[in-house]
């Protein structure tokens, strides 16, 4: 099957590529330049490539870029920038909830997924919610503080808006 | 090495039957792709033609019909998790679908696909099993409903057909005088590949006696089942923990298991037998 066109939203930015039916977006995203989406063990198993996918937090290596056409993709990186980081961007940071750094846009990903759905999440829902998030280094303890102290910080400052069409687009 | 694949893209249900009608047992339905992407990237996926149903809205949604809960085949597991009609008439189901890999698997993954890929440790199907679940087929001519129980017919088997695909999943809604109970033996709480997924329902009469009792099991046997022998062995009949160890011993001799990498299939047999009688011993306390 020959190539086709697809459409891709990312991060506020609009890109027409050529690709092949049995590419992932995974391999789309990173082609495009979008690396701070992790490729680890392409199957689902270790969340590092997550991306939200109209809304939706997807393992991106388990999506083919075709069923990706037309959708809107946030990354990681798209939730905020240098000057402006989401406060889960923060409360990483600051909590040294990263050392290798690998798993940590897939970590932000689930946690903020979590976030949309519960503001205020006990510590076992935060650790089913990144249940398929490996960490291989620092260990989970202060990944959690980070998803516990920037839910904090969120409900204190009110609905703000981040990670919307805007980004570094 | 990915494999080489065609891949279309109908943007409704009536595409996706015509597509599937052409290409007849070349063509593959495909939903959430959490397995089939996987088989892709190993090579291992042996089918030419792929059709994508993750934008289909038709197979959305969860309803109350006539007395069933009926489930679009395109329901995710994540959407099980929380609905109001899941919560209420099938907790069961519920339990299964917030063990079922991990949260960002579960937004992708869907309820027909988890039946059709017809894994003998397919999560979702002891539930439904215990559930006494029809799933309906439907191709571009004709639809038809099908016991569950005859659609998974061995490992990675099913009756789909050419052309078909797994349109609605449905059930009764169980009677007040029942409950059920479910448990899922992995080797870690996240991203387990079940040992033994067991679900049971119990159903009581008004002199408390069983009017009907279900034990559906997975990754026990080449396919998800349900422990006949020992569940007519309840019928009719006081509920006492001997009965209940005994039919749970029965049900743990009607396994087939395996020895893998997750567990031997002594291990399996046993825990089976500890499995069901907890399992039964808590439906029947909460009935109490």
């Amino acid at each position: 099957m020959k190539p086709q066109m697809i459409t891709l939203h990312i991060n506020g930015r609009t890109h027409f590529v050529a690709l092949n039916p049995n590419l992932t977006l995974l391999v789309a995203l990173r082609d495009l330049g979008y690396t701070d989406v992790k490729c680890g063990c392409e199957k689902g198993d270790c969340g590092a490539c997550a991306v939200f996918l109209n809304g939706v937090a997807v393992n991106s290596c388990l999506v083919l870029a075709w069923q990706a056409d037309e959708a809107e993709i946030l990354t990681a990186a798209g939730l905020g920038t240098s000057e402006h980081p989401h406060p889960l961007q923060t409360a990483f940071s600051d909590a040294g909830a990263i050392q290798c750094g690998y798993c940590t846009p897939g970590m932000i990903i689930s946690a903020k997924s979590l976030l949309d759905h519960k503001p205020h999440p006990t510590e076992a829902e935060i650790r089913d919610a990144i249940s398929g998030n490996l960490c291989r280094c620092t260990g989970y303890a202060q990944i959690i503080q980070a998803v516990e102290s920037a839910a904090e910080k969120m409900a204190a400052e009110g609905p703000a808006v981040f990670g919307g069409a805007g980004g570094e687009g | 090495m990915q494999s080489e694949i065609e891949l279309y893209r109908p943007q409704n249900l009536a595409e996706a039957l015509t597509l599937l009608a052409q290409y007849g047992p070349d063509g593959k339905p495909m939903a959430g792709g959490t397995n089939i992407v996987v088989e892709l990237r190993d090579g291992h996926h042996n089918c030419k033609s792929l059709v994508d149903l993750s934008r289909l809205k038709e197979l959305r949604g969860i309803n109350l019909e006539d007395g069933y809960i009926v489930i679009g085949g395109g329901t995710t597991i994540t959407e099980l998790i929380d609905h109001p009609l899941i919560c209420m008439h099938a907790g069961i189901l519920k339990e299964a679908a917030q063990l079922f890999a991990n949260p960002l698997v579960r937004n992708r993954a869907t309820v027909a696909g988890n039946l059709v890929d017809a894994s003998p440790a397919a999560d979702t199907a002891p539930p439904l099993l215990a559930l006494k679940a029809e799933v309906q087929l439907m191709n571009r001519a004709a639809s038809r409903w099908m016991k569950l129980e005859d659609f998974i017919t061995g490992v990675r088997k099913t009756n789909l057909q050419p052309g078909e695909l797994m349109f609605a999943i449905r059930w009764p809604v169980p009677s007040d005088r029942s409950a059920g109970a479910y448990t899922k033996v992995g080797l870690r709480k996240a991203d387990a590949i079940s040992v033994l997924s067991a679900a049971v329902m119990v159903e009581l009469d008004d002199a408390g006696l069983c009017k009907q009792a279900i034990i559906a099991l997975g990754a026990v046997a080449p396919k998800p089942f349900r422990a006949h022998e020992a569940e007519a062995l309840l019928l009719g009949k006081v509920l006492e923990p001997e009965l209940i160890a005994e039919a749970a011993r029965l049900a743990a001799e009607t396994t087939r298991p395996i020895d893998d990498i997750r567990g031997t299939a002594a291990y399996r047999k046993r825990v089976t037998a500890v499995t069901v009688r907890r399992l039964l011993t808590r439906a029947v306390e909460v009935l109490k």
